[in-house]
């Protein structure tokens, strides 16, 4: 485990415990740039982050306020078994109060009921997310872009598993571009309460600011007990970015 | 008999035409297989001195270079695919040229470079009698996956060697291929006088604790690097010194390549390696292209340097990084680039804060400026048109050297433009190795 805590350039408005699972093993395809994206944005935003890098065996911090997980190889996934197994029931606690959290691709996976593996083999999940997945023959490649109540997010999907949301289980968003959960209902993503699940790398976060300000605000709320105080935030560089993808991957709309 | 002459013919034939058409590198091969399709064994079937094929995600096109120009000094004549056409049609195409109408090669030696993926096509066709192992890093996610896919293929690459294997033993990947090897296995890898500099070659979130390396002391055969200085270094074996050697091309990493061209080289030769020989010849190797290939531009010089993976881009900030130079990023995500640019998020760019950046540029010229901007790194303009960006970094940096970091589509529209503008004679144009 290791801790780094960035303070803000003025007066800091209070503390935010972001806790990144696995960077080693569940990072794939540039994801730990969510945990940079959200550690720089709450800095911005005039608070303290306290960034957490846990990994499997580490003291677990159940007192943290924004969590962040990435995907990774059938290798990486192996190795966070048993620790996620022991974390899980927290993880799962603190999803049902509230607690803000990201999960892409491999972590998504893990966050949903099940996965069936291509021989049959059912792996159990943590059921935070009513997903269940299916692995594949045929893999999801290529750039995204989807509707969510955060407007057009892009990004980059490389998945074999196969989504299925649960009956009641609202997605993240729709797909304008791109395969999604599975390349067949539109859908991308799941979102419960404050966790968001989805494929999207690219990574996510750097260049759609708005997810990471709906869970930052969540997590200063809980983090100090007061409403979030965020500053006006100027992301030109992020904006341009995210409507050229979209200008090339949704014609005429 | 007679099949394999027509095949040859016709090959040739369109090797010509492919040519006049300025056409694509693997159709000559095609034509030619359709006719005959064991015409790449045939071709081989002859070849005495050895069949190497050398394979790993970075550094595949250097290497193969320095390893053919050790062979030529010590007299071999050595067939290699020199274009970086780095698959199995590729090498055939480049083949037909020489290859008499009875469609046997006439070489000592055959050395090719070939990327994971055709090296499975090419040991279907042709046991190799060597393989040598350079890493494995992440690249062209979206035709491997999995970076444990690409080390499971260099494993077999290993396996269908039948003479011997040169594997990098500071790579983990690497290392657990050699050791499920039956042929003899020759190591080569980092001096332990260095070896806190191991990070510059790899990549950090694809390497795990578990795989011991450290504890492997070197055999007859294996070379390690010792570096003298900043160019200078020593290949050492425990008989004998190859080194001074000086090369062409700066950084650890192209230091680490003539190490495994060398340790390759004394296992074809056996006796007849001469390190002196060695040395020199190593010293003349000319960077392939986009491998720090400088041209002068108003009297300054610009520095093209191409970048494609984490491991890749990190290896050359740190190369370059230590000679200041006014600096442009150009990002393209065409299927020759790579389509995911997420990768730019496992390189650290923080060696760029000093100076920052004068442009940036490509098609995803927003997103690297992006990225930039999370590194605290300031970039001064962002201009997504190549030749536009081109224009206004020579202008705006016209008396001092210049440096370019880009992907593979945008280095080769930024050499045509560069070749028009400023006179230059045309390039081979190799491809991304
Ligand atoms: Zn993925």
């Amino acid at each position: 485990m290791s801790t780094t805590t960035l303070e803000p350039a003025g007066p800091s408005k209070g503390t935010i415990t972001l806790v990144h699972l696995y960077p080693r093993e569940m990072s794939i395809y540039g994801d730990r740039g969510n945990t940079h994206a959200l550690a720089s944005r709450i800095r911005r935003h005039g608070y303290t982050a306290e960034v957490v890098l846990h990994d499997p065996g580490d003291p677990w911090r159940d007192d943290a306020h924004l969590f962040m997980g990435g995907g990774g190889q059938d290798s990486g996934q192996a190795r966070v078994e048993a620790d996620l197994e022991a974390i899980g029931p927290s993880l799962k606690a603190m999803a049902a109060d509230g607690v803000p959290m990201v999960v892409i691709c491999g972590m998504y996976q893990l966050f949903g009921n099940s996965f069936h593996t291509v021989t049959g083999q059912v792996l159990p999940g943590l059921g935070i997310l009513d997903v269940t997945t299916k692995g594949n023959d045929k893999r999801m490649v290529g750039p995204v872009c989807i509707e969510t109540e955060y407007g057009k997010v892009v990004g980059y999907e490389n998945h074999s598993g196969s989504t299925v949301l649960g009956a009641g289980q609202e997605a993240f968003g729709t797909v304008l571009a791109g395969y999604g959960n599975n390349g067949e209902d539109g859908t991308e993503g799941a979102r419960s309460i404050n966790v968001i699940g989805t494929y999207l790398h690219g990574p996510l976060l750097p260049a759609n600011p708005m997810i990471s300000d709906a869970l930052i605000a969540v997590a200063a709320e809980r983090a100090t007990g007061r409403p979030f105080e965020p500053e006006d935030l100027d992301d030109p560089l992020a904006d341009e970015a995210r409507g050229r993808q979209v200008r090339r991957l949704v014609r005429s709309r | 008999m007679l099949r394999t002459a027509t095949a040859v013919v016709a090959g040739k034939t369109a090797r010509a035409l492919a040519r006049r058409r300025g056409g694509g590198s693997a159709f000559p091969g095609l034509v030619a297989e359709r006719i005959q399709p064991r015409i790449l064994r045939q071709a081989l079937a002859g070849i005495r001195g050895g069949i190497v094929v050398v394979s790993g995600t970075n550094g595949k096109t250097t290497t193969t270079k320095m390893l053919v120009a050790v062979l030529r000094a010590h007299g071999r004549t050595v067939f290699t695919n020199p274009t970086g056409s780095n698959f199995t049609r590729g090498v055939l195409s480049e083949m037909l040229p020489q290859l008499p109408l009875s469609g046997r090669l006439a070489s000592d030696m055959v050395v090719v470079e070939l990327d994971e993926a055709h090296a499975m096509r090419f040991i279907d066709e042709v046991p190799p009698t060597h393989s040598l192992l350079l890493n494995v890093a992440r690249d062209q996610l979206d035709r491997f996956a999995e970076i444990d896919h690409t080390a499971d293929l260099l494993a077999r690459l290993g396996t269908a060697s039948t003479e011997g294997v040169v594997a990098n033993a500071d790579d983990p990947f690497i290392a657990r291929a050699g050791d499920a090897v039956d042929v003899p296995v020759r190591w080569f890898g980092l001096d332990e006088s260095i070896a806190d500099r191991l990070p510059e070659l790899t990549e950090h979130d694809a390497r795990f604790d578990d795989a011991d390396t450290s504890a492997r002391p070197p055999g007859p055969g294996d070379a390690r690097l010792r570096p003298r200085d900043e160019r200078a270094f020593d290949i050492v074996f425990d008989d004998q010194v190859v080194g001074p050697v000086t090369l062409q091309q700066r950084g650890l990493a192209a230091m680490i390549n003539a190490t495994a061209a060398t340790t390759t080289a004394r296992l074809l030769l056996g006796d007849a390696f001469d390190a002196a020989t060695t040395a020199t010849a190593l010293g003349e190797v000319r960077p392939p292209f986009g491998r720090g290939e400088v041209i002068m531009v108003d009297g300054q010089p610009l520095e093209l340097v191409l970048v494609k993976n984490p491991a890749g881009f990190g290896v050359a900030l740190s190369t370059y990084g230590t000679t200041p130079a006014a600096t442009m990023v150009a990002i393209n995500d065409n299927d020759a680039d790579g389509r995911d640019v997420s990768w730019l998020y496992d390189v650290s760019f923080a060696s760029l804060r000093d100076r920052g950046v004068a442009l940036t540029s490509g098609v995803r010229a927003y997103d690297m400026a992006l990225r930039l901007h999370y590194d605290d790194v300031a970039t001064e303009r962002v201009v997504p048109d190549l030749d536009e960006a081109l224009d206004r970094f020579v202008a705006a940096h016209p008396d001092e050297p210049k440096r370019i970091f880009c992907t593979y589509t945008a280095m080769m529209a930024l050499r045509r433009t560069l070749a028009a503008r400023h006179g230059l004679a045309q390039f081979g144009e190799d491809g991304p190795a």
